[in-house]
This record gives structure tokens, sequence and C-alpha cells, in this order.
């Protein structure tokens, strides 16, 4: 039944890091992403494929995998965009994320990305109480603006495991953390900006950056971590000009 | 690299961006000219300007380099932590004290 | 092999850090051979000119046209990263990348035009 043209020859990642690529027969349909293909090789050819998803439309960042060696969504990744349009013997190359260690198969171990999300103070200080008035931010301030630019982060890893600074200093706490630690620098309501400045400026903070801007290219949410980077850069630096932060 | 390290580096930076611009402009005079030693000698000894502009440049490049070298080492080998910081200061140091003595050379000759 | 099957991307932005990071080693490396040349005048004039002379050779002035593309493109390479860090975002920078390696590239050939 299936001719040649409408088969993927498709390699999954199998195993842990000294794994292996397995490679699968995924019939071809019109439209079809890559979690599709992942999916059918689960269900239809071999149950003991592990890997992750959840709400399957790009609002989680849960299913984000290495395609044909690049990190991407693979619920909003469809085949034809990585292998094109006509196919004889299309290749597709599956694997876990990079730069962080893998449970099995597709599936990788996020706790060190969230980890250095707590490491950067990704975490709202609160500067006042229930008892105060409700603060009044103005949608269309500076600050304001800075802050929503960098808010969408649905922390899916994409841009950890595409940042090459990640990968030769594993004391980097990577363009997520860094990313939401500034819209919090940004938040006018929020206090706890010395310890976080502190935190940032500290080895494998943002200055560790080499604006070498691959997060920046593979965000799914066309979120800017370089620009942001470079903002934590200026105010770091900034601070510590004006001695407030510990030497 | 922390906050230090990189005002460090970005400052040197900035300072020797247009001393590398006067450097090339003066390699390309100095080449195409084909100056022998009296040549270059009878223009730089002597001179205070000769001295104090390539004593900023010297000075500036050996704190550039030295930090430069180290987030390399820490980034693309084994070699990290304190040994590390002891081997690009000994080398920043190096390339200070070989530079300065090569700025009396054509000073002071 | 590993599972890492690493692919970069090759952007131009990426070569352009990488670029600079090389450059930067390769210069760091020079330097200080740069500086015992020059101290060779502490021994006396001659000392330096039997050097200069030595470096009138056509593979020295290759290798120094070879340095005049590291010193270049380095230092427009550490440009481009202090305009990130220190003023707003712009768009095209990957076409001002590479044509700042063109125009080190021009540099070098044209001290080497001039030194032949």
């Amino acid at each position: 039944m299936p001719e040649a043209h409408s088969e993927l020859s498709v390699s999954l990642w199998r195993g842990r890091e000294d794994g292996r690529y397995q490679t699968y027969a995924v019939p071809r349909r019109e439209n079809q992403t890559i979690l599709d293909v992942v999916t059918f090789v689960q269900r239809h050819i071999d149950p003991t494929l592990s890997y992750r998803f959840a709400c399957r439309v790009g609002v989680c960042g849960s299913c984000a995998m290495t395609v044909n060696g690049k990190p991407r969504w693979t619920c909003r990744t469809h085949v034809s965009k990585v292998v094109g349009k006509d196919t004889g013997g299309a290749q597709l190359e599956i694997g876990p994320l990079e730069n962080l260690p893998v449970i099995k198969d597709l599936a990788t171990d996020m706790a060190v990305f969230f980890a250095k999300w707590q490491d950067a103070k990704g975490v709202f200080a609160p500067s006042k109480t229930r008892h105060d008035p409700i603060e009044q931010i103005s949608p269309a301030s500076p600050a304001r603006r800075a802050a929503d630019a960098a808010i969408e982060c649905i922390n899916c890893g994409v841009c950890y495991a595409g940042c090459d600074t990640v990968r030769w200093n594993s004391d980097y706490l990577g363009p997520a953390a860094l990313t939401r630690a500034l819209t919090l620098v940004n938040d006018v309501r929020d206090g706890g900006n010395p310890a976080r400045l502190q935190a940032i400026a500290a080895t494998g903070g943002c200055h560790a950056c080499h604006s070498h801007q691959s997060c920046q290219e593979l965000c799914p949410q066309s979120l800017n971590p370089t620009a942001a980077i470079a903002a934590l850069k200026r105010r770091t630096s900034a601070a510590y000009l004006k001695g407030e932060l510990k030497r | 690299m922390n906050v230090r390290l990189y005002i460090w580096q970005r400052l040197t930076a900035a300072l020797m961006a247009p001393l590398v611009l006067i450097h090339i402009a003066v390699i390309f005079y100095a080449t195409h000219q084909g100056l022998s030693a009296a040549d270059i000698l009878s223009r730089t000894h002597g001179s205070v300007i000769w001295a104090a502009f390539y004593g900023i440049f010297v000075a500036a490049v050996a704190i550039h380099a030295a930090i430069g070298v180290r987030n390399i080492f820490s980034e693309w080998s084994p070699f990290k932590g304190r040994g590390l910081d002891v081997f690009v200061i000994l080398f920043g140091m190096a390339l200070a004290i070989l530079g300065f003595r090569a700025i009396a050379a054509l000073v002071l000759a | 092999m590993t599972a890492r099957q690493i692919k970069h991307r090759g952007s131009a932005l990426w070569i352009a850090a990488l670029v600079h990071r090389l450059s930067g080693l390769a210069l760091a490396i020079f330097l200080p051979v740069h500086f015992l040349a020059l101290g060779l005048a502490i021994d006396g004039e001659a000392r330096l000119d039997s050097f200069l002379r030595w470096s009138d050779q056509p593979l020295v002035k290759l290798a120094e046209g070879g340095l005049v593309f590291l010193l270049t493109v380095h230092l427009l390479g550490g440009l481009r990263v202090l305009v990130i860090e220190n003023f707003a975002w712009r768009d095209g920078q990957k076409q001002l990348a590479t044509v700042g390696a063109c125009v080190s590239a021009l540099l070098a050939f044209i001290f080497l035009v001039r030194v032949f």
C-alpha cells in the first residue's frame, strides 16, 4: 500500500546518553507535525518509546525536541517545513533536547533548567501587603513595556538547548532564566532587585553571554534573550559601579 | 565571567578601538615606506607621545587579552579555577612586561 | 558516539562570535613575539634592522597580511558586541557581520598590495 513517496524514514533517539538512533518507517500525511510522527511510532510501532507532550497546540512548551539538528516545538513544526514538499525517502532525525540529561529516548530532565531559573532569582518578591492599595501600573510605561516584551516565555527549553555558552559553561544560568529575571528587574512592584542583581552579576550570570544569538533565532515565542541579557549587563554594571553590589 | 571582569574587558576594548585604528594606520605607513630601523628609531626616540600612546595600548591589551584567554580556557578546556586565574594573571603580566620593554627599546634606545 | 549530534546553525552571527574568539586567541599568541621583535632595538639599531630585512620575504609579508586581517576582524567583532550590549537593538546584524568580514579581508588585501 505505501508508495515510496508517502513514507518517511524517521530516526529516533533510543536510550540514554549512550543510546543510539533507531529508524522507523512512518506513513506521510498531508498535514503532519513532528509530534504526529513521534506519536505514530509510539502507538503503532513501538510502545516502549518515551517522549513528552501535553497541549499539542503550542502553548505548554512540553514537546520540544531536536529535529534535524535544531531544537523546536514538535507540535508546531510541520514535517513539510523540515523535509520539504516533495520527497523521495525523506529523512527525519529526532533526538532529545541538547544540554540536558536524558531520562530516556526523547525525554530530558529539566530539573537543572528550573534550578537555574531559581538561581537567577526569577521569582516575584512582593514589596507591599494586601492592606496597601493596588499599585497602578500603566502598560505603556517604559519599564512595563520592557517587562512585557520578555514575559511570554513558557519554559520550553529551546533556547537553553540551542545555546553554546550553556554547553561550554556549566555555571551559565542560560537565556530563559535571565530573560525571566529581567521581567522582574523591570517590574516596579517587585522588591527583590538587590539580591537578584547580585545573583545575575556573579559567575555564570548574564556576563557569560557572548551574543551568539542562537536563542533569539530559535525562540518559538519570538522573544529576544540576547537583548534581555544585554539590558541586564547594563543594569548590573551600573549597580556595580555605584557600589550597590557586594564585591 | 562576572561583572567585575566584564567591566574591565569591555572598558579596555572600548579604549583600544580608536588605538587599533591608529595602529593600523601606523602599520600601513611604516610598511609601505619600507622603513628601516634607523627610520623607525629616529621617529620614536625620545618621543613622549609614542611612549604614552603605546604605553596605554600595552596596559589595556594585557588586561583585555588575559581576560579573553581566561574565558577561552574556562569554556573550551578542563582548565579552570584558581590555577587558571594564576596562569592568566602571569600571562597578562608577561605581555605587559614585554610590551613596556619594547616601548623602552624604541623610545629610550 | 553520543546522542548529541550537534549541528551548529552556522548562522552569520554565530560565526562572527567564533571568528572574534579565534582571532583574539591568535593575536594573544602573536603579541609576545611582536613585543620581542620590537625589543630587539635594545641590542642596537643593527639588530632591529637585520630583523626588518628578514621580514622582507614574501611569506612573512603574507603572514603580516593575515595579521592585519585578524586585527581588523577582531576589532569589528568586538564592536559588534559593544553595540549589542550598549545600544538599542537593531535588525540587519547578520548583513553587518558579513560586511565586517569583507571590510577586514579588503583591508588585508590592500595591505598586501602595498607591501609587495
